[in-house]
Order: structure tokens, then C-alpha cells, then sequence
């Protein structure tokens, strides 16, 4: 409605009048959160209508819900009118002109992680330009996809591009009012990622690298949604191993992902926020919203996260197997080391026949942290023939971490079968010996021990990760002996 | 290159040695016979520095310093290897990455360079052929599932990787077949030379069969009640601990 438009015009124009923007180029909101700054969002985003709407919708259910309290993790209250909800991207002149001027010990975290040379300036937020043509990269990697019909795009471009796509399937898996976090995600996300895979496609590349040169400017409320057509299938990548440091300090993601009949979709996470210092103090507030939906028969979600930063983590990769045959899997490393605390896990809800579900979790906490995996397998009336295969082991390094473990299982189908084992190990002194004896550091030995027991999820990661990911626990376990 | 004076260490509060002298020269064998619970491997894990062990009195000098100053993994760069009575299982690490952490660890100390997966993995293979053990087993976790002698095989092909200059042997010979004793035989004779000397813990004299040791001692009650040359092992063969005054109360 063109009236509205203006109107929104109008307040906009008003705010600026009233000062609460002082420069007409400025590149961040005053923070607050309110009908008027969604309307300002929207609006500079430049969304059509239906967009608009849509957050509104969500604002105002999110008026009326709760934070939730029952995860096993504390924290002070977040204010919310004391976040700012629109920051434009750094521009070039911005940012660090060269690695001479980032800080050291940034890069050397880098060199210890393995990342390569030319990935390291831009993860350091080092203008890109200085460093390559990142037009080149951008094309180099947007010519197959495209030839392949792949539309991968951040979520604000497709809002444009493609809004008929986005009008049927956001909010189709989580929706608007699904929980507190998401409910706010939906009224104020800040960008995201669209990727579409046409039917029968096999996107040609791992969708990683080019996301992780661009992953270091995302928002606080970012937003993601993948659908993979009949037939097609895509490995994405989500996050690095880099450490990433944020002013922003609650991030509230929601991942959407849709399969069709006989499509697979593998999603990727290695999250690395910054942790918050030795003694608890700072650190990011994860709590995403992740959930799959294996709409078509045949089809396949499969999510691998290996989480070892944030100060406080909560979030439980889920999938809603729908289609017949439907298969879901969640393989998952979390890591808590000094005061992190993690709770996380996965849903697994049967509701076609002959669907399975494979749950592989590996926790490890060492310090004062608490690390609780929660997962809940539900099988539906209609599963018939379901199963569910659960492993649930934690490891404990030191004696002051905690670990916990909350299985729900909700069964109403006589004809599902549901396997659960769950272990909990320490890293022993007889082991610690043996390594030392055997002329190995303690940290060194540590990170090994460690990285032994995760192996099996690491073995799902895409390969340049799965190396990464071993060097990343053994930076992250950085004084958790001695 | 080795000297024990007047060492005394506890556990939990439990005086298990009581004051041990020893002195083991370079090019020597030496093997320490003694009953059940008479402290052979609290000897053994204080010298590799095991820290559930106190030291309450008395010291031991490698070449000259003092041995008790440094850590564990020191004392492994400085040469001292110990293979372990009841070797531990560590799940999910390959052998193959464990033994080239090692093996690493210990060339950057000496400021060699370090091996690369490739040349190790060749090293690896040959020397588990010497101990008889499949190349398999490199794959495997750390010692897990491997039965008594695969682990004992085990802890030789770590000996051999890591050359020390004085491997302590903690009963390496029990469990094992005929056969595998003499692949164990032979791998620690392949790792005697002038300068390097060699401690074994044993129960029995088949052993040094193979390995001639130069002097046998025997521990009981926490002290060294008997030494001698390699005789000394037959007569013990013969005569068990009792004319030596063990008390049998004490043995068990
Ligand atoms: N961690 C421990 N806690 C309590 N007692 C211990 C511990 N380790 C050893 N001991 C005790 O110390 C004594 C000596 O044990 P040690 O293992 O050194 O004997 P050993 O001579 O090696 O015996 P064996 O021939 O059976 O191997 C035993 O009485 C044993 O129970
Ligand atoms: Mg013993």
C-alpha cells in the first residue's frame, strides 16, 4: 500500500528531524525496539510490503511472549531496548587497511588454526579490496552456481529477487511465533543467507569458502534459509574456525532448511564467538533457532556442529521428518572450557513411516564450565517402523566442569524403535601419564585425547574443516591443564 | 648414568620404598626380581615421574642432575622410557598419531625436524614388523582392545620409535607366549648399545635367557635385599625368596 509507504517515509523523515539520527548517512540505529524502528528497518532495507508486515506480525507476538528459563544456563537479563537493530556494513575505508594493522595475537590464532594465508587478512576484517579483487572471488565462485541454476544470495537480496520463494517457505519450518528467540530473529533480522537448489541439482561446489570470506561482517540477527528442490542436494558450511569477536553480544540466529522428495541437505557449523575471558567476563550470547524439514519422501537433513565459543550457547539443530523414509542425523562436538556454558542437543520428530534418525553427541567441558546436552526423540502416530539411534558421551576435564545429560523420549507408535547410550569419561591421570611419559605436553596430550574422542564427528565435517576443527579444540582447551 | 641414593616415596600416605641404592651405568642390564607388592613398579613410576608417588627422602641423578626436578615429559626427552606394566587404553587416538606426536615431541627437543605423516607412517610399519605386530594396529586406538601381549608388543614398538637411553621394562615379559617372548627379547636387545642401559622388572628367569642382564637385584619390602650377577636369577628360579629372609606375610 503506497499509503503506508508514505507514512513510513514520513516517520522516518520525523525521527531525523527529532535527532534521533543525526547524520542522514548514518550507518546505525539508536538502539531501542519498537513498531517504528521495524517500519525504519524495513524500510531502509527497502522491502516490499509483505516483508514488512510479516515482522510486524512477529513483533507484535514477540510483545507477548517469554523468555524462556528452563535451558540449564544463567545469565543477567538481556535489555532489549538497549540493543541497536540496524548497523550498515563497514564501509572499505573503515576497516584495517593492511595485516600490519590487526592485532597480533589475532594472527597468530590464525597461523595456529592452519587457515590459509589469503583467507586470514579478510576473516581479520582487513578491507578487502586491499588484499584481492574480491569481485574476482565473487565471480569465480557465482559462475558454476549459476550455470547450475544455484541461488545463493544473502536473504535480503532474495526479499527482492526472488519473493515468491520467500514468501512460501520463510517461516515454514520455524515459525514466527515458534519460540522467544526466533519470535524477535523474525521481527528484526538483520540479514542472512538464501540458497535454492533447482530440482536434480547437485550444487557443483561446498557453499563454505565464499560464506566464510564474507561470514565476518554478518548481523546479530541473522537469518538463513536453504531449500533443496526434488532430486538436488548441498553441502553448506556455516561460520570458522577464526575466533570472531563481536560488540554485539546476544546473537539470535534462525536456520530454516527444506528438502523435498529425494533431496539432501548436509549443514555444516563451526562456531567460535568469542567465549568471554578467563574469568567469565564478556563473551556472546548464542541462542539460535535451527530446525530441517524433511518434507519429500527419501529426503535427508543432516546437521554437524562443532561449537566451542560463546560465553553461553543454546541451541538444538532439529529436524521434522515428514516425508516417507525421511533420514535426519545431528552430529555434534561441544566444547566448554574456563565459565562457558552450553546447552544443546537436537529434536528428532518422526512423523513418516520408516523414517530414522541418528544422534551422535559429543560433549566435553573442562575449567568451571557446564556443558548439558538436551535431546528430545518423538515418534508420531503415523511413524511407523521409525527408529532412532542415539550416543550421547561427555568428557570431563579437571574436576570442577559439569556435564549433563536430558534425553526425552516421547513415543506414540508401538512400531518405532528407539536406541539410547550415553557415557561419561574423564580424561584419566593414567592416560595423561602415558602421554607425558611419552615426552608429550600436557596441553598437547589434552587437545589429542580429546580430539580422539570426537573423531567420529569430525569425520562429517568437509575435509579442510575436520583438520581445523582438531587445531580449534586444541586452542580453545589453551590452559585447561596445569 | 643413572644413580638412585636413599630413595623413600609413598602413595596415599604409605611408605612403599624405603631406600633404595642403585647405580646403573651406561651399556648396562640390569633387572630387578622381587615378590608381589615389594615395590618394583613404584620404583619404576618414580623414575618416569608419575606424580601419584611421593618422593619423601633421598635422590636420583641422571647424568650428573638432579632427576627429580623435572616433569614427566622432561624426563622423557632426557631418555627415560618406561614400558608399562598394565598399558593404558586411550580410545579414539590412532596409534599411528600417538607414537608420531611422540616420536615428534622428542625430535624438537633434540632440534631435529620433525616427521612428516608419510616418512613416519614408513618407520612405523617396518618397526611394528620387528616386534611382530600387524601394521594394523597402527590404526587402531591406543592400545584399545588389544589383548595382553599385543599391548606388551605395544609397548616395545614405542621403545624401539623412541630409542631411550634407559627403557624400564615393568614386567614386559608376563602374559606373553613363547614366541612373542622372543620378539620382545629381541626387540630390546636390538635397543642395547654402549651407551644406552637397559632396567627390567621381572618374575621370571626365561627372560633373561634371552636378555643376559649383568646385575640382578632382588626388592622386597620396599628395599634392595640382594644383588648379583645373572646367577643370582637361577638360584631364585631354584630356591624362591625364603632363604633370602623374605617374610613370606611381607611377599604377599
Ligand atoms: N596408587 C596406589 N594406592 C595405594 N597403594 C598402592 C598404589 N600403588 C601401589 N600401591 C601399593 O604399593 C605396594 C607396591 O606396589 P607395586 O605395584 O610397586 O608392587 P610390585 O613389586 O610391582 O608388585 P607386582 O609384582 O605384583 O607387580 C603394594 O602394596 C601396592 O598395593
Ligand atoms: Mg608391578
Amino acid at each position: 500500500m503506497a499509503n503506508t509507504d508514505k507514512q513510513v517515509n514520513e516517520l522516518i523523515k520525523r525521527e531525523y528531524e527529532h535527532g534521533f539520527v543525526t547524520d542522514i548517512e548514518a550507518d546505525t540505529f539508536e538502539p531501542g525496539l519498537n513498531e517504528d524502528v521495524i517500519r525504519r528497518l524495513s524500510a531502509v532495507k527497502g522491502e516490499p510490503e509483505f516483508m514488512l508486515e510479516w515482522r510486524l506480525k512477529a513483533y507484535r507476538r514477540w510483545l507477548e511472549m517469554d523468555e524462556p528459563e528452563w535451558a540449564h544456563v544463567h545469565y543477567p537479563k538481556v535489555d532489549y531496548q538497549n540493543i541497536s537493530y540496524y548497523s550498515a556494513p563497514k564501509r572499505p575505508e573503515d576497516m584495517p587497511q593492511s595485516l600490519d594493522e590487526v592485532d597480533p595475537e589475532l594472527l597468530r590464532t590464525y597461523e595456529k588454526l592452519g587457515i590459509p594465508l589469503h583467507e586470514r587478512a579478510a576473516l581479520a576484517g582487513v578491507a578487502v579490496d586491499a588484499v584481492f579483487d574480491s569481485v574476482s572471488v565473487a565471480t569465480t565462485f557465482k559462475e558454476p552456481l549459476a550455470k547450475a541454476g544455484v541461488i545463493f544470495c544473502s536473504i535480503s537480496e532474495a526479499v527482492h529477487e526472488h519473493p515468491e520463494l520467500v514468501k512460501k517457505y520463510l517461516g515454514s519450518v520455524v515459525p514466527i511465533g515458534d519460540n522467544f528467540f526466533a519470535c524477535l530473529n523474525a521481527a528484526t533480522f538483520s540479514d542472512g543467507t538464501f540458497v535454492y537448489i533447482p530440482k536434480g541439482v547437485r550444487c557443483p561446489m561446498e557453499l563454505s569458502t565464499y560464506f566464510r570470506i564474507n561470514a565476518a561482517n554478518t548481523g546479530q540477527f541473522e537469518r538463513t534459509l536453504i531449500i533443496a528442490e526434488e532430486g538436488s542436494y548441498v553441502s553448506y558450511l556455516e561460520g570458522c574456525t577464526a575466533p570472531m569477536r563481536d560488540e554485539n553480544q546476544l546473537h539470535a540466529a534462525v536456520v530454516e532448511l527444506v528438502a523435498l522428495d529425494d533431496a539432501q541437505i548436509k549443514y555444516s557449523t563451526v562456531q567460535n564467538w568469542y567465549p568471554g575471558d578467563e574469568n567469565g567476563i564478556g563473551g556472546i550470547y548464542n541462542f539460535v533457532t535451527k530446525r530441517g524439514a524433511a518434507i519429500g519422501k527419501n529426503s535427508k537433513i543432516s546437521w554437524t556442529q562443532v561449537e566451542t565459543g560463546s560465553a553461553i550457547t543454546w541451541k538444538y539443530p532439529s529436524c521434522i521428518l515428514r516425508g516417507e523414509n525421511s533420514v535426519g542425523e545431528f552430529y555434534s562436538v561441544a566444547l566448554t572450557n574456563n565459565y562457558q556454558q552450553a546447552d544443546t542437543g537436537t529434536k528428532m520428530i518422526h512423523l513418516g513411516k520408516n523414517t530414522s534418525s541418528t544422534i551422535i553427541s559429543k560433549g566435553i567441558s573442562a575449567g568451571h564450565s557446564s556443558n548439558a546436552y538436551r535431546g528430545l526423540v518423538k515418534f508420531g502416530p503415523g511413524a511407523e517402523g521409525a527408529r532412532n539411534f542415539t550416543q550421547c558421551d561427555s568428557l570431563l576435564i579437571g574436576d570442577r566442569s559439569a556435564a549433563h545429560t536430558f534425553p526425552y523420549i516421547e513415543n506414540k507408535n508401538k512400531n518405532s524403535i528407539v536406541e539410547h547410550e550415553a557415557t561419561t569419561s574423564k580424561v584419566s591421570d593414567e592416560q595423561m601419564f602415558l602421554c607425558r611419559q611419552r615426552g608429550i605436553d600436557p596441553e598437547q596430550a589434552v587437545s589429542m585425547i580429546v580430539n580422539g574422542f570426537c573423531k567420529e564427528v569430525f569425520k562429517e565435517l568437509p575435509m579442510e574443516f575436520a583438520v581445523e576443527a582438531g587445531k580449534l579444540l586444541e586452542v580453545s582447551l589453551e590452559g585447561s591443564v596445569g | 648414568m643413572l644413580s638412585i641414593k636413599n630413595l623413600h616415596a609413598s602413595v596415599e600416605g604409605k611408605e612403599i620404598l624405603k631406600g633404595i641404592n642403585l647405580e646403573i651405568k651406561a651399556g648396562e642390564v640390569h633387572a630387578i626380581m622381587g615378590p608381589n607388592g615389594s615395590g618394583k613398579s613404584t620404583l619404576s613410576q618414580v623414575l618416569a615421574g608419575n606424580e601419584a608417588f611421593e618422593v619423601t627422602e633421598g635422590e636420583v641423578l641422571m647424568d650428573g642432575n638432579n632427576l627429580l626436578d623435572l616433569e614427566t615429559e622432561e624426563r622423557a626427552r632426557d631418555g627415560i622410557f618406561l614400558a608399562f606394566q598394565y598399558p593404558v587404553e586411550i580410545p579414539g587416538v590412532s596409534n599411528m598419531q600417538f607414537l608420531r606426536t611422540a616420536v615428534n615431541s622428542l625430535r624438537r627437543h633434540r632440534g631435529e625436524e620433525e616427521m612428516n605423516a608419510a616418512e613416519f607412517m614408513k618407520l612405523a610399519r617396518e618397526t611394528s614388523k620387528q616386534v611382530d605386530l600387524d601394521p594394523n594396529f597402527l590404526k587402531r586406538g591406543v592400545n584399545e582392545g588389544f589383548s595382553g601381549g599385543e599391548k606388551k608388543r605395544n609397548e616395545i614398538l614405542q621403545a624401539l620409535l623412541l630409542q631411550p637411553r634407559l627403557a624400564i621394562l615393568d614386567e614386559t615379559d608376563s602374559g606373553l607366549d613363547i614366541d612373542a617372548l622372543k620378539v620382545v627379547a629381541d626387540g630390546v636387545n636390538a635397543l642395547k648399545s654402549k651407551d644406552r642401559a637397559v632396567l627390567m622388572v621381572t618374575h621370571y628367569q626365561r627372560l633373561l635367557n634371552h636378555i643376559v642382564p649383568d646385575y640382578v637385584h632382588v626388592l622386597a619390602d620396599g628395599r634392595i635385599v640382594k644383588s648379583g650377577g645373572s646367577e643370582l636369577a637361577f638360584e631364585l628360579e631354584e630356591r624362591g625368596y625364603g632363604w633370602l629372609g623374605i617374610n613370606d606375610a611381607v611377599a604377599s
